[in-house]
């Protein structure tokens, strides 16, 4: 716990995690982020990795899956949702989405789009009996 | 023999602003989302790493919950800063707390070392204060 990098250096990583989250649909270069943090690409990894637990590719890989799993979600389709999110391959997406989420993206979207349909025509099924005849929603 | 606690709520002044908060600022899942008729809604949250504990955020509204002077009376202790709902973790206590702040989170304490450990307390949009503490890393 003595071992943390000083504060401005967070506002730096954080910096270019939060850059990360707002550009992820884009052709992101982590070099390029490294620089402007101001970091070689080696210190930049190193402390993202300490930070956050997983170094800054794979953090943006997560993010563009979870963009993806929105999309999916409401209906997109698997092309749109892997080009909107900054994949460049479908089929490099659907692997990657496959192997991080357990299923594939036509299997998530069913499951999803059924889910909604499912909340959508009979809400009370996801909420607890209890909370339920409080709030008077039982009839 | 009680396993473990899957719903817990948290009264809310405004649940669109509330969804933003814990969904766009805090980064929480969407776990149900349902319109319950008109002006009703059931809005579920989760913490990222939490699938299986869904926070209800729920508005306090005129009803079968509440009569009218409860809630007015409940709105006030809540946009008063009346109630801890909880103590939320974090993987780094510092760099959250630096996004958090420039996502325009209220923070009542900076992180803080205290004996019984590093925490920071800050405040939803309603008012509803939390402890943010870190995991201990090896």
């Amino acid at each position: 716990m003595d071992e943390y990098p000083k504060q401005y250096l967070y506002r730096r990583v954080v910096k270019a995690k939060l850059y990360i989250d707002s550009h992820f649909s884009s052709a992101i270069d982590l070099n390029n982020i490294a620089d402007e943090a101001c970091f070689s690409k080696f210190h930049f990894v190193r402390l993202f990795r300490t930070i956050y637990g997983k170094t800054p590719h794979q953090y943006l890989t997560d993010v563009r899956i979870k963009h993806a799993k929105v999309l999916l979600a409401d209906g997109a389709t698997v092309a749109r949702s892997c080009f909107s999110v900054g994949f460049d391959s479908i089929s490099s997406f659907t692997g990657l989405f496959r192997r991080r989420v357990g299923v594939t993206p036509a299997a998530f979207q069913r499951a999803a789009l059924d889910t909604r349909e499912d909340v959508a025509s009979r809400p009370v099924k996801f909420i607890p009996n209890c909370f339920v005849e409080k709030r008077g929603w039982a009839k | 023999m009680i396993t473990k606690l899957n719903h817990v709520s948290i009264f809310v002044l405004d649940q669109d602003s509330a969804y933003d908060f814990y969904v766009s600022k805090l980064g929480f899942t969407v776990n149900t989302d349902a319109s319950m008729g008109p002006g009703k809604r059931w809005l579920t949250v989760n913490p990222p790493e939490q699938p299986d504990l869904e926070i209800s955020l729920m508005a306090i509204d005129e009803g079968m919950m509440f009569k009218k002077e409860s809630a007015a009376a409940m709105r006030d202790l809540v946009s008063k800063g009346t109630f801890g709902f909880g103590v939320f973790e974090c993987n780094d206590l510092n760099a959250t707390y630096e996004e958090l702040s420039a996502k325009g989170v209220e923070f009542t304490k900076p992180p803080t070392k205290e004996f019984y450990g590093y925490e920071a307390l800050f405040k939803d949009d309603s008012g509803n204060w939390f402890s943010l503490g870190q995991k201990n890393r090896e």
